[in-house]
């Protein structure tokens, strides 16, 4: 067990930067989730923890020692990747073995560590089998039998469930969980799926553009994102964001559509200042039409998923706006409602920037 | 998965097939039928009569110690070739592998040699190996090592080997270049992390992951030496000096079409038949199995 420091990680390819400086200080046995889009550079840094790409600047320490020099091997950590990269041609006893023999461990303890890792992963009646005779479900539990097995400093996930489909993922995903609770190892899981990063997260590094946009926990990261980009990339359906303008008062903010909707704290500070305004789906509810920041939609999509139905809408001056309500729909496609965001649910954003303003 | 065409049209698959029947039926079966054929027979010398002998042709010539010994080079030269070209290919093809400047380029010469007649590829190691005009016998020479190729039949039978694998070596490592980019890059990695180095990565990863494409290679090599290097030593050697680059399929030509005595190498020619089936069955039961891990 140990901590993962990242201080100020630089990676560039040839004159093109695709990490930017990122500083995070992983704690020990903590769960840090990189999520970010595709080609965010998220699999790269972690790849640089691993010891499978270089580093062009900065520094990494795994459990206090600076790795940078450091061969994969000599690193002490193990990786589980997207695709498995389990050895074809080995059972699966010789998979989980094989760091183990390399290694020289003594046979008897091999045994015992596998035959463990095999009885937490449900793996016992596979042993002897090849990974060609196994389900996807299966494999992944083999290259994590792997990882464990060997009782590394830290856990490096790749996206290790986006081959699989989506109810294994969920099953697997709450294995993973139940696992690093148990084994309490430094993880490091980069992902795409805000839910996996949600759900398993002690830590969210939301990644853009080889970008740190924002570090923090799932409801930090979901109650005040640092950016449009983090706003936008948590929660589905992602936030509704508008243009407005706080009034000279400082206590309302202007919409083009001529609604006014009314501060929680007033923000003197920043009278007269175009923002962009984020508020979620969920935060948004049906209201008498003279109710304080009342807007009329019209209902042009209606999505009934049981639990909740999500109507998607459009404001007078045009802008859509998707609200998000409990239970069975209530109303139809081209109804007009009247909503209005709760209290305190509003997100304000830096109109140029896009960072979130500081609060009142 | 197999999937069966049907034909509405009865004559239909029968015309298609005819083609290849044809071509198989006019320059294999009839000419093996032949062969089949004269070597139960003997011939008169000027050709005029021939009288069944029954196995007598086989009989002779499995008796003359002459023709074990030609089995033995034949064996020799084969085994060589094989894994001289196979070793030598698989080294060239992880080095191209990896990440190296101008790895393309590399790739493309490396092929070359198999697009050289094998009289041509031999002129081109006569001109390296002769005494007096090639460079490295001058240098072997001045070195003080007596090289005459032809004269000593080990300096003779080195100099085949070394020409007959460089042709295959090009084959060879178009083969293994293929099997090692199927190797996912991310299996090598996951081994880097659970600690094993480059050599110990080779041994137990890479080279168990090729052994379907290194089988297929083996087969194909052995044949190859076995039979397609006649030009190689019919041009560098004569089978000589004296008969220590006599393989069995210049032994063929030699009795054949040399010597005229058209029993004996028929006789020999079934006998090498029944070797290259005895392979190829190997070969197809292999590939029939398709051993493939992922």
């Amino acid at each position: 067990m140990a901590t993962v420091d990242i201080r100020n990680v630089r990676k560039s390819y040839g004159p093109v930067e695709a990490i930017k400086g990122i500083d995070v200080a992983v704690q020990d046995g903590e769960f840090l989730v990189l999520l970010g889009p595709s080609g965010c550079g998220k699999s790269t840094l972690l790849r640089m923890v691993a010891g499978l790409e270089g580093i062009t600047g900065g520094e990494i320490a795994i459990g206090g020692r600076v790795v940078n020099g450091l061969d994969p091997k000599d690193r002490d950590i193990a990786m589980v990747f997207q695709n498995y990269a389990l050895y074809p041609h080995m059972s699966v006893f010789d998979n989980m073995a094989y760091g183990l023999k390399i290694r020289g461990i003594p046979k008897p303890e091999i045994q015992s560590r596998v035959a463990k890792a095999a009885e937490i992963l449900e793996l016992g009646r596979f042993l002897d089998r090849r990974p060609s005779q196994l389900s996807g479900g299966q494999r992944q539990r083999v290259a994590m039998g792997r990882a464990i097995v060997r009782e590394p400093s830290a856990f490096l996930f790749d996206e290790p469930l986006s081959n699989l489909d989506a109810k294994l993922r969920t099953q697997m995903r709450v294995e993973i969980k139940r696992l690093q609770d148990r084994l309490g190892i430094t993880s490091l899981y980069v992902t795409h799926d805000q839910v996996e990063a949600m759900t398993l997260a002690d830590r969210i590094l939301v990644m853009n553009h080889g970008v740190a946009e924002q570090i923090g926990t799932p409801l930090e990261v979901y109650q005040r994102p640092a950016s449009l980009f983090v706003a936008g990339f948590i929660g589905s359906p992602p936030m509704n964001v508008l243009d407005g303008r706080i009034d000279p008062a400082g206590a309302a903010i202007a919409m083009p559509g001529g609604a006014v909707l009314p501060l929680a704290a007033p923000r003197a500070a920043d009278a007269g200042r175009a923002v962009k305004l984020g508020i979620r789906p969920e935060h948004l509810a049906l209201t008498a039409a003279d109710a304080p920041g009342a807007s009329s939609i019209q209902v042009e999509l209606v999505e009934a998923l049981g639990a909740d139905t999500v109507v998607y809408g459009r404001l007078p001056d045009g802008e859509s706006l998707v609200v998000r309500m409990a239970g069975l729909p209530a109303c139809r496609e081209g109804d007009r409602l009247t909503v209005a965001p709760q209290p305190g649910a509003l997100h304000l954003f830096d109109a140029d920037g896009g960072r979130r303003l500081a609060e009142a | 998965m197999q999937r069966r065409v049907i034909f509405d049209n009865k004559l239909l698959p029968y015309l298609l097939l005819a083609p290849q029947v044809a071509v198989t039926l006019v320059f294999f079966i009839w000419p093996a039928a032949q062969a089949i054929w004269q070597s139960v027979h003997i011939q008169d010398a000027f050709g005029l009569r021939s009288e069944f002998v029954w196995f007598e042709n086989f009989e002779v010539i499995l008796r003359d110690p002459n023709y074990i010994e030609t089995l033995k080079t034949t064996a020799i030269f084969s085994v060589s070739v094989t894994v001289l070209s196979l070793g030598v290919a698989l080294l060239l093809a992880v080095l191209a592998d990896s990440k190296i400047k101008g790895a393309r380029a590399y790739k493309t010469l490396l092929i070359w040699p198999y697009a050289l007649a094998p009289a041509v590829a031999a002129v081109l190691w006569m001109f390296i190996f002769n005494p007096e005009i090639g460079s490295l016998g001058q240098l072997l020479n001045r070195l003080g090592l007596d090289w005459d190729y032809r004269l000593n039949g080990t300096q003779a039978m080195i100099m085949v080997i070394l020409a007959a694998s460089w042709k295959q070596v090009a084959y060879n490592f178009i083969f293994f270049l293929a099997g090692l980019q199927a190797i996912p890059r991310s299996v090598m990695e996951a081994a880097s992390i659970d600690g094993a180095g480059p050599v110990r990565r080779f041994w137990t990863i890479t080279f168990p992951l090729l052994s379907p494409t290194t089988f297929f290679l083996l087969v194909v090599d052995m044949v190859y030496a076995f039979f397609e290097t006649f030009g190689t030593i019919h041009a560098l050697t004569h089978g000589g000096p004296g008969k220590s680059t006599e393989t069995l399929i210049f032994r063929v030509y030699q009795d054949g079409v040399v010597n005229n005595d058209l029993g004996a190498s028929s006789a020999q020619s079934v006998i090498l038949m029944v070797i290259v089936i005895a392979l190829t069955a190997v070969q197809f039961r292999f590939v029939e199995r398709k051993v493939h891990y992922a």
